[in-house]
């Protein structure tokens, strides 16, 4: 739905698409949110009214235009409505990550210099209160949801009905205010403050203006022809730019409705019964829904598992090719049908996605088995390529023209250039404003032609014409031989394994490559219970033999098909290991999105990478482990070092490397 | 909290005002709802409880706590009137208490959980809360079957206050599991859901916390706290977990071989001798 290019142009900030929205669509749900059992909805129009006065109540305790106001907490309506609220106020919103603890929601509180902290719950209102000292410029807390909170000194704690009704008692003169500052917003204002994971070191806040959020938001909803019949579920961390675009840029934009989940733990549930036609998800759960759905089916009768081989044979065969809409033979055709009224329907409908139109995965690369399992169903699922620093989109791939391999062609007004070093460079309408008081950052990452090097290796697909990611340009490196080494791309074959959940491999400037692997629980722990192994934690069966052999098969298949690269054969492992425990982000090692933090990892198990380069058959480690309280622990464990068999070039002879 | 003086101050002073007023008052500990006075307990020739005498005030978290054998279960079955006990007086809500039918126990306004999780296995979660409404519905069993009129809007009114219960539990998640497939500390919190459906006067709770690993803990003692604060329920509870108890309640009445040895709040408790040779046994030199 586009309303015009003149009109597009006056709506350029999300308290003025607010408005034309709840003119246009008044009586349509904007919102919904799971609470009793049941699911609540509110109107364009209540959503109007509710951020109008929840604005009004941040007014009335005292928010000025050019402060900041920190959102934390899961997907709820209110935490959106607040976003738009500060911005009534010309304010700039900033989502915090709300499974940080105390220390890392620290540090961005205290270098956005945010005034008021609006928090779900009372685990978030203690985690800003126990460094509010460090806050000097905080000076509202305001809470959603009052439980356990009651005893609290209110002084400067709120709840939001509280903020509301203050904004009420005042009505008359504060509305006249909201209205003058939303008539003066402009394009190029500040729209929000997203803190990136931080891969590399202390995150950075990414300034995004309107124009940045609003235009890429446009452009990408025409690019799949967004509704505003589509219904997304709003399920990702609010403080991650995909969420804000999505649930925020792309709903206001188009005017579709965002759903919210009962809780984190309900989310599959709740996502079957919205049954969502505009989806996002990064690979990893995707992974996760299909490893469930094995999982279910091994322990299905016979009759039913049989007929699930059948068709999803057949759906493998035939599938995607029906989707892009290719020629398919008519008996081909007639089974896929068969297929889609015994399997393929009701599964897609266990699964939430029966009504997916645009179904997006973004973010790591995702197993090509996984990617073409989901195609082969119906569902148009796609890779698009994009970063914080882009407003998300650099590339996307158009309806028709999917690959596993590549991530699409640039989106919308992107140009993108590829450097000698290989290295993607891009220019787009989303490009940020600036990294928030870090000019030295900004001026490394963006160059005066408003260039933006994303820090990816990659190339331009000649058969596809559509950009194909290799790995982080600083992370390929030289093997000691000076042979290439690319250790994301070994990773993300490993990872598609079932058994292996994350891996991390290390080989520059050495001879040779070693890996760290962690195992997937859920998928391990079935298989366990299947063939009867008995093990009392994650520990133990991390250490089980019949695990290590069954991970080091999968080692070595990945190794096989290394070996065929002409340009990464040396990448193939030559010894393994599996870490006691999962790489966690409260201990750092991993960001909040889930990415491995390569360095940390690697100095913090310094010890077991010299053991499996010296050739030891086992090594001691200890490490300490931080809790979700912030409290910290340490665990030590023994672990089992093992060799894999590497591969020559085309002859598929094997040889130990030992 | 580190509110100071002066930061307040720096507020709007209207607001500061209303905020103050807005801030709920901090709880309070009323008149004794439940008075025992010289409670003895025979069972045959064994004595499990001798001339005991406490009460439970309104509003408050009491623990009850003691070795093993010491009692403990049994004083709670005395409470919630499943043993009635040869000598002593039982004072409830302004009554004195005389032996009670399993029905008039129910109807009372005191619901427990027990220490060996009691729940229907086979049914959900929701329904295993619904049932601790049970005591509270009053259409017929002939209009229930027909599920109609009244019968159709008491059960909505049931399941919103179990709606509430659950999002208050956090378990909706498990909203349709059958418990038996639960872990034990979920299994406990739905116990403690059924016991919050009936809506008591009193809570008594049979060692919440056993078998749980700490993070589990911490979340019971959460939620019993949250119950506490939020619905005003006054709660007995018997726990093995000292550093627990000491935490959360408000006042600890100890037993030993079935007479009381202490009583008084965590603090007096902590630094009371009688408890400390109970607990830690004393050398016989």
């Amino acid at each position: 739905m586009t309303r015009g290019a003149a009109l597009d142009s006056a709506l350029d900030t999300f308290p003025k698409l607010l408005e034309d929205n709840a003119r246009r669509f008044g009586d349509r749900p904007a919102n919904r949110e799971k609470e009793f059992g049941i699911w609540q909805s509110w109107t364009w129009r209540e959503v109007r009214d509710g951020t109008r006065a929840l604005a009004m109540g941040f007014m009335a305790l005292g928010l000025e235009p050019g402060e900041h106001v920190a959102i934390i907490g899961k997907n709820r309506p209110k935490l959106y409505w607040s976003m738009i609220a500060s911005q009534y106020c010309g304010a700039t919103p900033v989502p915090v990550y709300q499974d940080a603890v105390a220390e890392e929601m620290a540090f961005v509180l205290e270098h956005a210099e945010v005034v008021f902290a609006v928090c779900e719950d009372q685990e978030q209102v203690d985690k800003v209160l126990a460094v509010k000292d460090r806050l000097p410029k905080l000076r509202h807390v305001i809470y959603l949801d009052p439980r356990g909170l009651r005893k609290y000194d209110h002084t400067t704690l709120h709840s939001m009905e509280h903020v509301e009704r203050l904004g009420q008692d005042r009505r008359a003169e504060l509305e006249p205010r909201i209205d003058a500052i939303r008539d003066a917003g402009k394009g190029s204002d500040t729209c929000v403050m997203l803190y990136t994971s931080g891969t590399t070191g202390r995150s950075k806040g990414v300034v995004l203006s309107n124009d940045n959020v609003i235009v890429t938001a446009r452009g990408a909803a025409q690019f799949d022809d967004l509704r505003e019949t589509d219904s997304v579920l709003a399920y990702l961390p609010m403080a991650w730019v995909g969420d804000f675009v999505f649930s925020v840029g792309q709903a206001y934009v188009v005017g579709f409705c965002v759903s919210c989940p009962e809780s984190q733990e309900t989310m599959m549930a709740d996502l079957k019964e919205i049954g969502p036609t505009y989806f996002f998800a990064p690979p990893r759960i995707f992974e996760t829904i299909l490893t469930n759905v094995a999982i279910r089916m091994e322990d299905a009768g016979r009759v039913k598992k049989w007929l699930y081989d059948v068709f999803m044979a057949h759906a493998k065969k035939v599938g995607p090719d029906i989707l892009d809409g290719k020629p398919v033979g008519l008996g081909a055709r007639l089974k896929y049908w068969l297929g889609e009224l015994l399997i393929y329907g009701p599964l897609k409908n266990v699964l939430g996605f029966s009504n997916v139109r645009v179904g997006y995965t973004a973010g790591e690369a995702i197993g090509p088995e996984i990617f073409q399992f989901y195609r082969s169903l119906g569902i148009n699922l796609k890779q698009l390529y994009g970063q914080t620093e882009a407003t998300v989109f650099i590339t996307i791939q158009p309806d028709g023209q999917v690959r596993a391999d590549t991530v699409g062609v640039p989106g919308p007004g992107v140009e993108i250039r590829i450097a000698d070093n290989g290295e993607v460079f891009y220019r787009s309408p989303g490009v940020f404003q600036e990294y928030y008081k870090n000019p030295e950052s900004t001026a490394d990452t963006k160059d005066a032609e408003g260039w933006v090097a994303t820090g990816d290796a990659g190339f331009i697909d000649p058969e596809s014409g559509q950009l194909r990611i290799i790995d982080r340009a600083k992370d390929v490196g030289k093997m000691a031989d000076g042979s290439m080494f690319a250790p994301k791309f070994v990773e993300n074959k490993l990872k598609f394994y079932p058994p292996i959940l994350e891996a991390v491999v290390f080989g520059a400037g050495r001879d040779r490559c070693v890996a760290f692997i962690n195992i997937d629980m859920a998928a391990v722990g079935n298989w366990a219970e299947r063939n009867n192994i008995a093990y009392a934690s994650y520990q133990e069966l991390a250490a089980h033999p019949q695990v290590y052999a069954w991970v080091q098969k999968c080692i070595e298949e990945v190794n096989r098909d290394v070996a065929q690269d002409p340009m990464l054969s040396g990448c193939q492992i030559h010894r393994f290991l599996i870490l006691h425990k999962e790489l966690d982000a409260d201990d750092g090692e991993m960001t909040r999105t889930r990415k491995v933090r390569r360095r940390i990892v690697e100095e913090r198990y310094k010890p077991l990478i010299d053991a499996l380069y010296a050739g030891e058959p086992s090594a001691y480690i200890e490490t300490e482990v931080t809790y979700e309280d912030g409290r910290k622990g340490k665990i030590a464990a023994t672990l089992e070092l093992r060799d894999v068999a590497v591969f020559e070039r085309r002859s598929e002879q094997g040889r130990d490397a030992a | 909290m580190t509110h100071t003086v002066a930061e307040a101050a720096s507020d709007d002073l209207e607001y500061a005002v209303k905020e103050i007023q807005h801030g709920i008052p901090p709880r309070v500990i009323g008149e004794p709802v439940m008075e025992m006075k010289h409670i003895t307990l025979r069972f045959g020739g064994v004595t499990a409880i001798k001339d005991i005498s406490f009460d439970i005030r309104e509003g408050e978290i009491r623990a009850i706590i003691g070795p093993n054998g010491a009692g403990k279960s049994s004083m709670l079955n005395v409470i919630n009137g499943f043993y009635h006990p040869q000598e002593g007086e039982i004072w409830f809500r302004g009554k004195k208490r005389g032996p009670m039918k399993p029905h008039e126990i129910a109807r009372q306004g005191i619901a427990r959980t027990f220490q060996n999780i009691a729940l229907f296995k086979g049914m959900t979660t929701l329904d295993n809360i619904m049932t601790g409404r049970m005591t509270l519905m009053k259409t017929g069993m002939l209009s229930q079957l027909w599920w109609w009129g009244r019968a159709q809007a008491e059960e909505i009114e049931h399941r919103e206050k179990v709606e509430r219960i659950i999002d208050f539990l956090e378990i909706q998640h498990i909203r349709k599991t059958p418990v038996g497939r639960l872990p034990y500390g979920l299994q406990k919190r739905v116990e403690l859901g059924r016991a919050l459906a009936a809506e008591p006067k009193l809570l008594l709770l049979d060692e919440p916390m056993a078998g749980m690993n700490v993070e589990e803990k911490e979340d019971m003692c959460r939620f019993i706290l949250d119950v506490n604060d939020e619905f005003g329920t006054t709660i007995a509870l018997i726990e093995h977990d000292m550093g627990v108890v000491m935490d959360i309640a408000d006042r600890v009445v100890v037993l030993d071989y079935g007479k009381k040895i202490g009583d008084g709040t965590p603090d007096e408790i902590r630094n009371n001798q009688e408890v400390i040779d109970a607990y830690l046994g004393v050398s016989h030199d």
